[in-house]
């Protein structure tokens, strides 16, 4: 692995012009900036969360890292290279997975698609054969590969797009709202494989989500922006002691008990169905889950959990209340 | 251990596909081919029309005058085919298909032509090639072996003068919010033109479509040179000649076109 960083941003500035209609007739110039100074480095082989609430600012970062937008001002160096200007030789190093748009041909069965792509790559069928392979094993493809995409559920597809992103093996990966709308079980699938793939390539990731357990699961950095600039930088637990970020265990009790009102560490912060469904506020800091599910289990029987992530609007706007930096 | 990777790998590999995914709709295809041949006869039932109200259209016979429609309509039919689907930039805006496009290690222009191949469109090409046999014997009746070369030769370059006029109004579209419609009127009222003897136009109108949409040269110029007909007196008959060159003048224009597009849209340009 190189010592070079693999995203090498500075002072990255991105305005819009954008034109309002102003009465009948008249339309008035405003400039939007949606990037405001951005100072960013990702290191090879780490693995960055990028959040931030819709409209913060991510996805132009993002286009701007991967050559699709120019910056506005500032510079941008990704795998060592000016993103824009060597746009195609970029392409062959970084694979960007969009959630919500697709990479792949929706009248094509994946099949299909990878070996379209392998070509673009200008891979030898050896090596895309393998990879692909590889890709289908882990990502368990093999039983809708001769679909045709537009037939897929969207797990199913989101996991095709993953593999079209990462057929051509690159060290750089970007993926934005990776897991958006996936059930539990396709997310964490999701999760596994790309922490897999990390650990059997070094590959470096990052990532933007809504999700905080996307984070927790796959992240070991975590950059927060909010009107186009960065507001937090540094690990998870150390953006939840910022905010005091709560967890929240929904348990779900085989017969309706009082108030869980004494479980150390917690707080109750809802009680349903008579005492059927209670909910437990704790901070990360102070117990764990199975501590609290422990002491929650002396009481009474369990007969389901849930644990609650803070969602990230949350954690933005509790990242304002707890002060600048 | 190397395997070769010839340079149109990528290309014939998406083309393949193209044409693959069109023949797993055969219903659908048939349908489109149907309304294809359809357009094309529409058209040519217009010209007729006017044909038995006028004797002649811009000092042209009848029989001169299909063979311009013939003309124009295989060279627009084949482009169409090929780049047609150019007309929906804003949908692969919209879309973010070409953000994809540009996350892969090739042009995107090139990677936007062969992302569609309308072969449906065949079903105009064949209206227009039966037209040319009917008016072929009656519109040419000297053979030369230059006018057969000229045959050949200009259904290709009109086709080559209709795609860049196609890839053009495409690359307007980055400056026109939801141009599609206003890139429509600038192709297919282009191909309208060119199916028409240009003298029939007023003077600027003319110009604008010998010079500035070159759509005269796709047909009515070489039309003129293949049938001996006199034409204007402004117009030097070699002008039926320069049709591959106006093509290549048309895909400079084209291509510094999109150049700028492109620019805009990735905001590197003013």
């Amino acid at each position: 692995m190189s010592e070079e960083p693999v995203v090498e941003a500075t002072a990255l500035r991105r305005d819009f012009v954008v034109r309002r209609p102003v009465g009948r007739l008249r339309r008035e110039r405003h400039v939007v900036t949606a990037v405001a100074g951005v100072d960013l480095t990702v290191r090879a082989g780490e693995a960055v969360g990028y959040i931030g609430a819709n409209g913060a600012g991510k996805s132009t970062t993002i286009k701007m890292l991967t050559g699709i937008l120019v910056p506005s001002s500032g510079t941008v160096r990704t795998c060592g290279l000016d993103p824009v200007r060597h746009r195609r030789d970029l392409a062959r190093q970084i694979g960007v997975v969009f959630g919500q748009r697709s990479g792949l041909w929706w009248d094509l069965p994946l099949a299909e698609s990878f070996r379209v792509l392998g070509a673009l790559h200008r891979l030898p069928d050896s090596a895309w054969q393998a990879r692909r392979d590889e890709l289908v094993e882990r990502l368990e493809l093999g039983s809708f590969l001769s679909t045709p995409v537009r037939q897929l559920s969207l797990g199913q597809r989101m996991r095709g797009e993953v593999a079209a992103a990462l057929l051509h093996s690159p060290r750089f990966v970007v993926l934005d709202e990776p897991t958006i709308g996936l059930d539990v079980l396709s997310k964490e699938r999701l999760r596994v494989f790309l922490r897999e793939e990390r650990a059997a390539h070094g590959t470096t990731l990052l990532l933007t989500t809504h999700d905080m357990g996307d984070i927790a699961r796959l992240c070991d950095r975590v950059l927060v922006v909010d009107h186009g600039a960065l507001v937090f930088d540094g690990t998870l637990p150390g953006l939840v002691s910022r905010v005091g970020g709560e967890r929240v265990l929904v348990v779900d009790l085989t017969e309706p008990v009082a108030p869980l009102t004494d479980v150390p560490g917690t707080r109750l912060v809802g009680v349903e169905g008579g005492g059927l469904r209670q909910r437990l506020s704790f901070s990360p800091e102070s117990t764990t889950a199975p501590a609290v599910l422990a002491e929650v289990s002396r009481r009474a029987d369990v007969r389901d959990l849930a644990i609650e992530e803070p969602d990230v609007e949350e954690v933005v706007r509790r990242l304002y209340a707890a002060g600048p930096r | 251990m190397a395997e070769t990777v010839h340079a149109w790998t990528p290309w014939t590999a998406l083309l393949r596909s193209r044409v693959h995914a069109q023949a797993a709709y055969r219903t659908g295809f048939a349908l489109d081919l149907v309304g294809n041949v359809g357009i094309g006869l529409l058209e040519f039932v217009e010209i007729y029309v006017i044909f038995t109200r006028v004797d002649s259209l811009g000092g042209l016979t009848a029989a001169q005058a299909l063979l311009v429609f013939a003309l124009a309509n295989i060279g627009f039919s084949l482009s169409d085919l090929a780049v047609g689907h150019l007309d929906n930039l804003s949908e692969y805006i919209r879309a973010g298909t070409l953000d994809a496009y540009l996350l892969r290690p090739l042009p995107a222009l090139a990677q936007l032509v062969t992302s569609d191949v309308s072969l449906k469109r065949l079903g105009r090409t064949a209206i227009a090639l039966a037209v040319l046999a009917v008016a072929l014997p009656t519109a040419v009746t000297d053979w030369t072996p230059a006018r057969v070369v000229l045959l050949l030769i200009t259904p290709v370059a009109g086709a080559g003068v209709f795609s860049a006029l196609f890839v053009v109004a495409a690359a307007l579209q980055f400056w026109v919010v939801d141009g599609g419609e206003l890139a429509n009127s600038f192709t297919y009222g282009g191909s309208y033109a060119a199916a028409y003897p240009a003298s029939v136009f007023a003077l600027p109108l003319r110009l604008l479509f010998t010079f500035v949409v070159p759509a005269a040269f796709t047909a009515y110029l070489p039309a003129l040179v293949l049938t001996g007909a006199p034409g204007p007196g402004w117009v030097p008959s070699w002008l039926g000649w320069c049709t591959p060159l106006v093509a290549v003048a048309a895909w400079g224009v084209a291509l510094l076109t999109w150049r700028a597009g492109m620019r805009r849209y990735t905001g590197a340009g003013g």
